[in-house]
């Protein structure tokens, strides 16, 4: 009987709560995407992954059964239960960030390839490595080369 | 009359980035001149909401008040202005203008980088002033944006890769700020700051909710902030990104996240949530203290100049977080002196390497040596600008970490260990500072073919009491004179070490007006007291 507890518990958690597992769900899965996968492009789909998973976790935590939006007409009594609008709205500013963020790390990412032609963590690594033997790095190398 | 400044010192800047873009097209050149502009009005808002806030007295208990569209607490979004917000202002105004000052003759050019500037700036003064919680993320997320798209603007792949690391890294800062202000949300229904307040008492300080609210956005904004073992973007940045980007980003970007996690703890959380959540100080400090011990030891093992300060900021960055999370009346003005004179440090320090790089070609420390019979009167101000950093005393340098460390030993005295140890670990940290600063003065001064040590040591002297005109003057002649003798005297074969000969006398003034007031400001240890001691009482 006791060890059915917890089983049942998680199983009520599922069933009642599963916008909130999927939630942690997307989030570990974005995070380690990040962490663990060498293509930066893959990097920041995991990004993206991450900050739906946020999205998700507003939207479902704004859900009310049964409730209606915040608009009362003049003289008109309120419904029974409003909704609050705000976690809408802090989405949809989310939304617009993340959408920035994609496009610069994009942009970053082509900037990346056409210099190095490649997008791998690893291969950058090596290929920077080589670039810092040499007696200048950075800014200077391009001084250099107009000299 | 006043408040109507606070929104004016948010829209203006961001409103005028989209004119070198939009005018661009017609005019090459025209990025700079709005820039300026922009700037200098930037210091006039910011120096009369100084007067307002210092001088005159705030309007009302929590300082200047403007409530954006008119929406009154707590349905819509207000901008505060109090003691420590104007101090951030003028430090965010007065940094942004001496940038200015340096990328005329240094780049990046071009009216993008401009735009980009003018962005970051106006997120900068929207994370100073803001009193919401969304708001600041908001900003929070301008000034991510544009610090990544600064940091790559030479254009090179190195500062892409660079920047694409910090973008990766700060988003997920950001986002998990983002979670725990959903969760502070979803406890209280509120996201205004001073509405928060009361708020999160009525829920109650143990909440699992809250408590959970507040680790998320302590670790998000640590991310920001880059405490150790969260800092590994912040070197690469600092070291890729363009000179002139590295003297403001690693003043101001860095600075802001760490007043929003004080502005938050005490303003949104109260110094109660951390009395009665002893597990998250400690973590905090533990943090912290780890912090302040790797970064300094890191630094004393760089050789890149830019790479050096970059680690350095993780340590000083260390205790301003220790100075939080310590939680007294002392600790607080130390972290809150220390905040904002590590910003006008740094701000001076990377402004010396960028023209040591710019003049002489010197990138590294082992390219300094004997720099200082060139390039005296700079080589004194980054030697002046190193011991402030130290804490030798009179130097703002001194000052905060003076406070921190006395109210770490309070804190250890009212029965916190932890306190002992912080203060025990500023002290080594102190040292390791000693180490790197002493070694670039080594090269500087007593490294290289034929060392004069009368020469040296008079210049040492000339060097600490530089005044203006003559400063530049004489630090262009010599330099002049020995150029063309520069490649026998170089002991190394090394690429990097080709320079304009120079120093532009612009940036040299604005080097040796940040390096005064460093020092100046150390002689202010009461006024610091006194200016902050209405904030402090409102917080402890």
């Amino acid at each position: 009987m006791t060890d059915h507890l917890p089983i049942q518990l998680a199983l009520d958690v599922l069933a009642t709560r599963h916008a909130y597992a999927v939630f942690t769900a997307l989030l570990c899965i974005g995070l380690y995407m990040m962490i663990a996968n060498p293509h930066l492009v893959k990097k920041i789909i995991g990004l993206n992954l991450f900050q739906t998973a946020i999205f998700l976790f507003f939207i479902a935590s704004a859900y009310v059964h049964g409730g209606s939006i915040p608009i009362v007409e003049s003289g008109g009594a309120p419904e029974a239960t409003l909704v609050s609008p705000l976690p809408q709205v802090i989405v949809l500013t989310a939304i617009v960030v993340g959408v920035s963020l994609t496009a610069v790390g994009l942009a970053l990412c082509v900037r990346i390839y056409t210099e190095y032609g490649t997008l791998r963590t690893d291969a950058l690594r090596e290929a920077m490595a080589e670039e810092d033997d040499l007696p200048a790095a950075g800014a200077d190398s391009q001084g250099g080369e107009r000299a | 009359m006043s408040d109507l400044l606070l929104p004016l010192a948010i829209v203006v800047p961001i409103l005028a980035a989209t004119f070198p873009l939009l005018l661009g097209g017609r005019y090459d050149r025209i990025g700079w001149p709005i820039a300026a502009v922009t700037a200098v009005s930037l210091v006039g808002m910011a120096a009369w909401i100084a007067r307002t806030v210092f001088v005159v007295g705030a309007p009302t208990e929590y300082g200047i008040v403007h409530e954006l569209g008119g929406w009154q607490r707590p349905y819509g979004i207000e901008l505060v202005a109090d003691e420590l917000s104007a101090a951030l202002v003028v430090l965010v105004a007065l940094v942004a203008a001496g940038t200015l000052v340096l990328s005329r003759v240094i780049g990046p050019r071009g009216n993008a980088f401009y735009s980009g500037y003018l962005l970051l700036t106006g997120g900068l003064m929207g994370i100073s002033l803001t009193g919401d919680l969304f708001n600041l993320f908001v900003f929070l997320e301008i000034v991510g944006l544009t610090t990544y798209a600064l940091v790559a603007a030479d254009r090179s792949g190195a500062s892409a890769y660079a920047s694409i690391k910090y973008l990766l890294v700060g988003t997920v800062g950001a986002s998990l700020y983002l979670i725990g202000v959903g969760y502070t949300f979803l406890a209280t229904g509120s996201l205004n700051m001073i509405d928060l307040q009361s708020a999160i008492a009525a829920v109650g300080y143990g909440d699992p909710l809250i408590r959970a609210g507040y680790a998320f956005i302590v670790v998000g904004l640590s991310l920001k902030i880059a405490v150790f073992p969260l800092h590994v973007w912040q070197p690469d940045a600092y070291q890729r990104a363009p000179d002139a980007v590295t003297a403001f980003i690693a003043a101001l970007v860095s600075t802001s996240a760490a007043y929003a996690l004080l502005r938050i703890t005490y303003t949104v959380f109260t110094v109660e949530f951390l009395a009665a959540n002893g597990a998250i100080t400690n973590a905090m400090l533990l943090a912290a203290g780890v912090s302040i011990l790797v970064g300094s030891a890191l630094a004393a093992m760089q050789s890149d100049l830019k790479r050096l300060f970059a680690y350095s900021s993780v340590a000083q960055f260390g205790m301003i977080v220790a100075a939080i999370a310590l939680a007294n009346e002392t600790a607080l003005l130390g972290g809150i002196v220390h905040l904002l004179g590590h910003g006008l440090l740094k701000f001076g320090l990377f402004l010396g390497v960028a023209l040591l790089a710019y003049g002489y070609g010197a990138r590294r420390v082992a390219d300094l040596a004997s720099l200082a019979r060139r390039a005296p009167y700079l080589s004194g101000a980054v030697v002046v600008l190193g011991l402030a950093l130290v804490g030798i005393p009179p130097s703002v340098g001194l000052l905060g970490k003076w406070y921190i460390a006395l109210g770490a030993v309070e804190a250890a005295g009212a029965g916190d260990p932890a306190g002992l140890g912080i203060a025990a670990v500023m002290l080594v940290s102190t040292l390791f500072t000693l180490a790197y600063v002493a070694r670039i003065v080594e090269q500087l001064y007593f490294a290289g073919a034929d060392p004069g040590p009368g020469d040296a040591g008079s210049s040492t002297h000339a060097a600490d009491v530089p005044t203006q005109p003559n400063a530049s003057t004489q630090s262009d002649a010599p330099a002049q004179s020995d150029a063309p003798a520069q490649p026998n005297t170089s002991t190394q074969p090394d690429g990097g070490r080709e320079g304009h000969g120079d120093v532009p006398t612009g940036a040299f003034v604005v080097l040796v007006v940040v390096t005064v007031t460093a020092v100046g400001l150390g002689f202010a240890g009461f006024a610091a007291y006194d200016l902050f001691e209405p904030f402090l009482g409102r917080m402890i």
